[in-house]
């Protein structure tokens, strides 16, 4: 099944997925963390997050049933988001690529008619996930050379995701999707160029995945995030937790 | 400087013992800046590391479940608990700073074998259940051993167990909520249910320590109050809360021997198996070895974190340096 929804529905479950499989995959770093501040920080993340996402999915629907009941196809979260934790700079090159897109997106939408009041509640929490990520960024990619190697690795690994985010979304038209590319690059380039790492020069789409995870279409590792994170809920159907 | 005699010295110490002790006496606070004995330095600094260290690796056994939370509602309610243990962990490792301790040398007591943590947390978590049943039972018996803490003669750690406490209490309502909704759900959830308690009851009794008689460490401590009551006394009060609230959830106590002692006034249980309690102390619990090497690994892993981090703010405050030099040269100039 593909994701056919459109309009105000659609759009929830655009901005919701993303929040939904990035709180999760962040939790996934509990107990697991290189310092206890990161261990508070991270999960602080991740139920920012999934807060907006079960906003966010109960405009779609009943928040458990989307979460739980669909199938991989149906998620329209961006693929950026999906990709495994990696090492810690691999975490912090997503968290600096997806917030600052974030946060510049819930900027547009503040005055949005339907997602308004979300967004600007949800941009407070954002610019501080935001600086979190810029924060690391400055620190590993100007520490040591084994950090800034690291760093490095991540960017030229993610980059190939970056391009879809800004690919029009239907139900979101306040947003003007170039000019949010505009800041969001610039943005961006500031911080790695401050952070003496190189924007990588690959492309910011992959050839195929015409796309991508706004129409359903995912990479390996999320079909498996999804079979752990489904997997009780869908043993016990009808049951209430 | 002064030379002092031994008899002088042994003068000022007796001094100051006299001090320390009039002031445990009065249930007055013991403040980092106060002269305190080396031993109750060494029973604090002990106490509190062990309190911190089980903060930190008791995010483990409830972590194994957030990926896999049934609702988003609990999945928050189970990610917020385990960011708090994180948080505590934190204000008891500061505590234990307060006595000249760094949170570095306590961690690599840690994953040295070197400084223990609370031997519950090497019991594995093997259902959904047993995320509510670690929250009913061992947050409920934490609440109990560290209530009176509330009141220790050490101040930083009496101000930390404060905020802990609320957010125990909080984590062992949720708990109990969690596990009164399966044993009110379908079968397969109340069997859930029960055979979680099952499991947890026992080892939950043995967080108490070991029986009065052979705790080791009681009598100077509860002299010093930094302890209050007894491990049998806490137990006890324990199992006489638990029993109504487990009638409550519609779930029974693995216990034959459990019943009310209408004489004294409180429930006889059965006899706890101490061979296990102290052969998990030893190290042979189910979870002993995984939970030390999953902490050790994250330190390891993340080496060259705090590494990257020393070395920027050394940039940093390097580049700061020579920037305030150069503009003071250039004032000059």
């Amino acid at each position: 099944m593909t994701a056919t929804v459109s309009g105000t529905t659609g759009a929830a479950l655009v901005l919701g997925d993303d929040a939904l499989v990035l709180s999760h995959r962040l939790a996934e770093w509990a107990g697991h963390a290189p310092v206890l501040e990161e261990e508070v920080a991270l999960a602080n993340i991740a139920l920012d997050l999934l807060g907006q996402a079960r906003v966010l999915l109960s405009m779609a629907g009943d928040e458990d049933e989307l979460a739980y009941l669909r199938e991989e196809r149906a998620f329209r979260n961006l693929q950026l988001v999906e990709q495994p934790n990696g090492d810690f700079a691999h975490t912090i090159v997503r968290q600096l690529l997806f917030s600052t897109y974030q946060r510049f997106l819930y900027e547009a939408l503040a005055g949005d008619r339907v997602f308004g009041p979300l967004a600007a509640k949800a941009v407070k929490e954002v610019a501080y996930h935001q600086d979190h990520a810029e924060q690391w960024t400055l620190r590993l990619g100007d520490g040591t050379d084994e950090s800034q190697a690291r760093m490095q690795r991540g960017l030229d690994a993610l980059w190939r995701y970056t391009g879809e985010m800004f690919r029009p979304v239907d139900g979101l038209e306040s947003v003007k999707w170039q000019e949010l590319e505009a800041r969001w690059s610039s943005s961006v380039t500031s911080v790695i160029e401050r952070a003496t790492l190189r924007v990588p020069e690959g492309p910011r789409t992959g050839a195929w995945a015409a796309g991508a995870g706004r129409e359903g279409l995912h990479t390996e590792p999320f079909g498996r995030m999804l079979a752990e994170m489904q997997h009780l809920h869908r043993s016990h159907p009808g049951a209430s937790w | 400087m002064t030379t002092v005699t031994d008899a002088g010295q042994t003068a000022v110490d007796a001094d100051r013992t006299a001090v320390f002790d009039a002031a445990v006496a009065a249930d007055e606070r013991i403040e980092p800046r106060d002269w305190m004995p080396d031993a109750y330095r060494a029973t604090l600094v002990r106490q509190i590391a062990q309190h911190a260290h089980s903060e930190i690796i008791g995010m483990q056994p409830e972590a194994n479940w957030i990926t896999r939370a049934p609702s988003l509602r609990r999945k928050a309610i189970l990610i917020a608990k385990v960011q708090d243990e994180a948080g505590h962990g934190l204000y008891l490792y500061s505590a234990a700073e307060t006595l000249g301790t760094s949170r570095e040398e306590l961690l690599d007591k840690l994953h040295a074998g070197r400084q223990k943590y609370s031997s519950i947390f090497n019991y594995p978590t093997l259902t959904w259940a047993d995320v509510g049943a670690i929250g009913w039972l061992v947050d409920g018996a934490a609440i109990t051993n560290q209530v009176p803490i509330c009141r220790c003669s050490y101040g930083p750690y009496a101000r930390a167990m404060v905020r802990i406490c609320k957010e125990e209490s909080f984590h062992q309502r949720q708990g109990f909520e969690l596990l009164l909704t399966l044993s009110r759900g379908t079968e397969a959830q109340h069997a859930m249910a029960q055979d979680a308690v099952n499991r947890w009851w026992w080892p939950s009794l043995m967080m108490f320590g070991p029986p009065d008689d052979e705790s080791s460490h009681s009598a100077q401590s509860m002299a010093w109050k930094i302890k209050r009551h007894s491990n049998d006394e806490l137990r006890q009060r324990f199992v006489d809360i638990a029993v109504p609230q487990a009638e409550a959830l519609g779930l029974t106590l693995p216990d034959p021997d459990l019943k009310w002692n209408e004489e004294r006034g409180q429930h006889d249980f059965g006899a706890i198996d101490w061979t296990e309690f102290w052969d998990v102390l030893k190290g042979n619990g189910p979870c002993n070895e995984q939970r030390i090497t999953q902490r050790r690994t994250a330190h390891e892993d993340g080496a060259w974190v705090r590494d990257a981090a020393a070395a920027h703010a050394a940039k940093h405050t390097e580049r700061t340096t020579a920037r305030s030099a150069q503009n003071e040269q250039e004032a000059t100039a």
